[in-house]
């Protein structure tokens, strides 16, 4: 599998992640041959394997929807990049 | 005191031969003195040391000890510390302190550790040379020109350099025992959901599990029962009672039955390195150790699936790092989708980035059948071969790395080469089984590491047959020079 420069493109907007226009041939050299490497597993038959998604096959564990935690807001908000009267600020969204 | 366990430690503690801060002072005189050449820490914690030491001393005083009561130890920054920095390696989180402990932390706290500081890894644990760090690679002891593994690189060269007792480590495909190959020191990667993940931040949340770099097994015993135990506050944490791991660390070898797998001799393993695990498989079979010979057969399968499923859950993990709420957020963003990507570009390392970028091209729409799940059923095939292997022995053996440690820089532009350097350690990960590395012999003067696999839950047969290796051996009391 090889992917192009419009394929990084693609998917580092998919991932938002912007990446330096002249990196972009070295990302796409570097992501095909790790494709080619994953590409390996199509050397065996898996079409009666049941997938795995995790190791012990645990199934996930429900309790009570109670309330547990404390509210520590100005905890949390202290390490964040911007905030206002207790809300999280980002750049304008709705004009 | 540097050159004592954390046995013979908690010993001389307790019987007043030292006190905890004489201790906690001994090795952040140590680490202030000796780790500019290695750059094994990215936080000294001195203050807090100090003051839990001091807190250690009286308990000791009161008579109110426990067996790890006053050992001082670091975290591997992947750790959640609560009032710390907390890193993960990355520009992202150069600013992060963060607002609660990681269970394990809570866990050693509560056992009344000391912690000296947080060390250096690679960035998000993503990487096997300790290269990918925002803070600089780190050195390793035995040749400073050299890596020393990873991700849990600055781990395990400061418990070789004698610059802490103990280290925590996490490993999601080889990172606490291939930097402990590497480094020549113990590692133990606990059965997946033995140890609780809250609060150590997500890299794969389907393989990732931290244990202890120590210089012994007896020591790594002290350490895993006070980490391992349920947790409610982690969804794959397994509600299973924790054994007393040190109870068991005599027992008689003789009749254990030993796997070689062929698949972990083959191409691509250094003579030398072959060389000092077969030395160490003579060594049990005059305790009595019986050698099957057993096969592995997807072996070849492992790295390719993994480099799927820890990208796609990489991927998804690190989509939490938005710029909103903790970390790095990028200069004067011009609108939200800007700051995203800014944000995120500006602050992750190239190796981090070919992680997100793979794990979202692998679960984006149309490719998820062909990649995901493909590599889902690998892993189930992968489980199966272990599964097989275990109802004809007790362990499994092989080597830990392909190789000794390798320069700094020289697989560093290669990413498929430095893949390769976990071939036999990430398989494991894939089917949640226990791993060790420990020392088994030097080739050219750099430690070689035997990798135990066990089944699952059974750490404290890999403990007990490390210790015997240990209790005939003295690879384990090496020292690097200019570390004595």
């Amino acid at each position: 599998m090889s992917l192009d420069k419009h394929d990084v493109e693609k998917i580092a907007h998919l991932a938002r992640l912007a990446i330096n226009e002249e990196d972009v041939p070295t990302y796409a050299q570097n992501l095909s041959s790790i494709l080619d490497l994953v590409e390996q597993m199509n050397s065996v038959n898996t079409d009666d394997v049941e997938p795995m998604a995790h190791p012990t096959d645990a199934v996930q564990r429900l309790r009570e929807d109670e309330v547990r935690e404390t509210n520590q807001r100005e905890r949390f908000q202290k390490i964040a990049p911007q905030v206002e009267n207790g809300l999280y600020l980002v750049p304008r969204v709705i004009e | 005191m540097h050159n004592k366990t954390i046995a013979e430690l908690s010993r001389g503690l307790r019987e007043g031969d030292f006190s905890s801060e004489e201790l906690t002072r001994h090795f952040l005189e140590r680490i202030n003195r000796l780790d500019n050449s290695l750059n094994s820490f990215i936080t000294v914690s001195e203050e807090l040391a100090l003051a839990q030491a001091k807190q250690a001393d009286a308990q000791i005083a009161a008579g109110e000890v426990g067996a790890l009561t006053g050992i001082p130890l670091a975290q591997k920054d992947i750790f959640c510390t609560d009032g710390v920095k907390t890193s993960c390696g990355s520009k992202m989180l150069d600013n992060f302190i963060a607002p609660y402990n990681a269970t394990s932390v809570e866990q050693l706290n509560a056992a009344g550790t000391v912690m000296l500081g947080k060390t250096n890894m690679d960035e998000f644990a993503m990487g096997s040379s300790n290269e990918t760090s925002f803070y600089g690679a780190v050195k390793n002891p035995w040749n400073t020109d050299t890596v020393p593994g990873g991700s849990s690189g600055g781990s395990a060269a400061a418990v070789a350099a004698r610059l802490t007792p103990c280290a925590t480590g996490t490993d999601t495909g080889g990172s606490i025992r291939q930097p402990a190959a590497l480094c020549g020191v113990t590692g133990l990667k606990p059965t997946y959901g033995r140890v609780s993940r809250y609060g150590m931040i997500a890299f794969a949340s389907s393989l990732d599990q931290g244990g202890p770099l120590t210089r012994t097994a007896e020591d790594a015993a002290m350490i895993l029962g006070v980490m391992a135990g349920f947790d409610e506050r982690d969804s794959t944490s397994i509600d299973t009672p924790v054994p007393d791991y040190t109870a068991g660390l005599n027992d008689d070898l003789n009749g254990l039955k030993i796997g070689l797998p062929k698949e972990y001799f083959g191409e691509g393993l250094d003579s030398g390195i072959g060389d000092a695990v077969h030395a160490a498989i003579d060594e049990y079979k005059k305790m009595g150790a019986e050698i099957v010979d057993i096969s592995l057969p997807n072996t070849h399968l492992a790295v390719p699936a993994y480099y799927v499923v820890a990208p796609a859950e990489c991927s998804s993990n690190l989509s939490r790092f938005d710029g909103v709420r903790f970390g790095y957020r990028c200069e004067d963003p011009k609108d939200l989708e800007d700051m995203y990507k800014r944000s995120r570009g500006e602050a992750f390392g190239a190796e981090v980035k070919r992680r997100i970028l793979i794990g979202a091209y692998a679960l984006s729409s149309g490719y998820y059948d062909a990649y995901y799940l493909k590599a889902q059923k690998v892993r189930r095939l992968i489980s199966a071969d272990f599964k097989q292997a275990f109802e004809s022995v007790d362990v499994i053996m092989g080597p830990t790395s392909p190789t000794p440690a390798f320069g700094l820089g020289e697989k560093a532009d290669d990413p498929i080469t430095m893949y390769l350097s976990d071939i036999y350690t990430i398989a494991v990960n894939l089917a949640g089984l226990p791993g060790m590395s420990i020392p088994a012999g030097f080739v050219n003067n750099m430690p070689a590491g035997l990798q135990i696999i066990g089944n699952y839950f059974e750490e404290a047969k890999l403990l007990n047959v490390a210790h015997k290796f240990q209790q005939i051996t003295d690879h384990h009391q090496r020292t690097p020079a200019g570390f004595e």
